[in-house]
């Protein structure tokens, strides 16, 4: 059985806080969870969940307050295991007075590589993230785009079995999420392990393999973006449109309108009966669908839930 | 230790790109006008002139650079985040932090040699020659650079656990009482008790002693500095050096990130 990726056993973390720093905050509650070996992770959650907090502490920017964590088999305090690590840090900023071609070779420095092997990946990274033209440039320069173009650059280029990347589409426009969408996916075919966080649900559904969501510092669920969300169908929904001559009927009243398009949505077994009624009432049918939950439907769902429970421990509290 | 040298050579890289050493234009500027100056106001003492200024210009220009780049060293990286993505690579703590002192240390070093080009150029000036004593104008700002790589080292422990203001002071304070080491040590007064004298005392062993670097005097006068004293002051600077800098790795080796 192939070592899992990444192994996270009961990871906490808490800051102090107040006067003498009695009080502690809890970012991060007992969380465990596995990436496998050669698939695309999600990390979902919204801002202050957690995610950046569990990607720190893997990176060992923080310390854990309890718990363990491994990454291909190995400590995470083990030092020379981040040879096969890359990690693109949330909104990342580099030293600005290096330019984007100084900095990945100051970078690629603390990997074993030899100088033509770093002129020659620098130059290949600078050209994959569509900085060829601006490596000249001064870093304090940069639009915050370019910043983490430079950022995913320097996670991906020493060939990292392990890519951990906190929220790599913040800042870029659709095209520059386009083409970290087709890194990310290039990654995977390499048989890479791509763990990611993000708060764009569409990107997770596109991109994961697995994903993982986190609310409140607590891990809510782990799955396929289809299984977080159950695949049985949510009802139907037919658009139409009115003819002139179509006559009143009670579906219209429970249609909701876009510009000259009418929505309704029905129970599965109310569809035949639906379609006959705005056949009858000489409606033009647009089209039939079935509806979903998607991802963002079980996100919300899980953040509702945790603040009616906030304000119930709140309301209690008083 | 490649990693130790490749931290050092991108803070030495920075310093010069963030001009640092354009401090070098202003020290140029005070020896040339110094070196008017003097032949007009100073009759027969130009050469003690030139060098007292020259050496303390060294030193202070020096210290302000060990002081407020030093705090920065750690304190900077860690509020622009720029940290984040070295320290997720294969390198220890340690290695970053003694990579930006020896980074600072090596702009020092650059600095100091530069000044004292400039202070042994304005000394031409006023004298059209050089004497044989001159040479000791060396040991005077090899013992100012070692000075102020112990400044750098404290003032990078100081930024490791608290505000770069806070630092600042701290090391700026340590630096001032340093410099009465000597005087607390020797100190009898009547009206304090043994025990207080004691405390004193080892308080003064404790602070960095920062007298035992200053030679000018000496040299002002063309005399010879013993070499069991730049000998001493070389270990000193070492071992002390050494213990900050670990402490400093320890402190930060637990920080935790914002």
């Amino acid at each position: 059985m192939p070592i899992p990726a990444i192994e996270i056993e009961g990871l906490s973390k808490e800051y102090p806080y107040g006067f003498l720093s009695l009080k502690k905050k809890t970012s991060l509650e007992n969380l465990t969870m596995q990436v496998e070996s050669g698939e695309i992770f999600g990390f979902l959650g919204p801002n202050g969940a957690g995610k950046s907090t569990t990607i720190k502490l893997l990176m060992r920017l923080i310390f854990p307050t309890s718990g363990t964590a491994r990454i291909l088999g190995r400590s995470i305090n083990d030092v020379p295991m981040h040879q096969k690590i890359g990690y693109l840090p949330e909104q990342p900023y580099f030293y600005d007075y290096l330019t984007a071609t100084e900095l990945l070779d100051y970078f690629a420095r603390f990997h074993n590589l030899t100088a033509t092997d770093r002129s020659e990946r620098v130059q290949r990274m600078l050209q994959k993230v569509g900085l060829e033209t601006a490596k000249k440039i001064q870093l304090r320069k940069y639009s915050k785009g370019m910043l983490q173009r430079v950022g995913l650059a320097q996670a991906i280029l020493h060939d990292p079995e392990v890519v951990v990347l906190d929220e790599p589409m913040s800042g870029l426009d659709p095209l520059g999420r386009r083409e970290v969408r087709d890194i990310i996916l290039e990654l995977k075919a390499q048989g890479r392990t791509v763990l990611f966080s993000t708060h764009i649900l569409s990107d997770a559904e596109m991109l994961c393999d697995r994903v993982g969501v986190i609310v409140g510092g607590k891990l809510r669920g782990v799955g396929t973006p289809g299984e977080m969300v159950g695949i049985q169908s949510q009802g139907m929904e037919i658009a139409f449109e009115l003819t002139e001559v179509a006559k009143r009927f009670s579906l219209l009243e429970k249609a909701t309108k876009t510009g000259a398009v009418y929505r309704v949505q029905l129970p599965e077994a109310e569809l035949y009966a639906g379609v006959d009624e705005l056949k009858a009432a000489g409606a033009r049918i647009i089209s039939v669908s079935q509806i979903k939950a998607t991802l963002e439907d079980f996100f919300m769902n899980l953040v509702d839930a945790d603040r009616a429970q906030a304000n119930a421990v709140e309301v209690s509290g008083k | 230790m490649r990693n130790v040298w490749v931290v050092a050579t991108n803070t030495f890289r920075e310093a010069v790109r963030d001009r640092v050493l354009y401090n070098l234009v202003f020290f140029a500027l005070l020896m040339m006008g110094a070196a008017i100056l003097v032949g007009q106001i100073s009759i027969g003492i130009e050469e003690s002139v030139i060098i007292s200024l020259g050496l303390s210009a060294i030193s202070i220009i020096g210290i302000f650079i060990a002081v407020f780049i030093g705090v920065g060293l750690v304190s900077k990286e860690m509020d622009k985040r720029t940290l984040y993505a070295l320290l997720a690579k294969p390198i220890e703590r340690w290695q970053f932090l003694i990579g930006k002192f020896a980074g600072l240390a090596m702009t020092l070093t650059v600095n100091t040699a530069a000044m004292t080009a400039g202070l042994y150029l304005a000394l031409w000036t006023v004298k059209h020659t050089l004497a044989s004593s001159d040479v000791y104008l060396l040991t005077a700002t090899y013992l100012i650079l070692l000075k102020l790589t112990l400044i750098v080292a404290l003032a990078m422990l100081f930024s490791c656990f608290t505000s770069p203001f806070l630092a600042i002071l701290f090391t700026v304070g340590i630096y001032i009482a340093g410099l009465f080491a000597m005087d607390l040590r020797r100190l009898q007064a009547v009206n304090l008790t043994p025990a207080t004298m004691s405390m004193f005392r080892a308080v003064s062993y404790i602070l960095p002693n920062f007298e035992n670097f200053n030679v000018m005097a000496t040299v002002t006068h063309g005399r010879a500095v013993s070499a069991s004293l730049v000998g001493q002051c070389t270990i000193y600077a070492i071992l002390y050096g050494a213990i900050v800098l670990t402490g400093a790795a320890l402190v930060f080796s637990r920080r935790n990130l914002k």
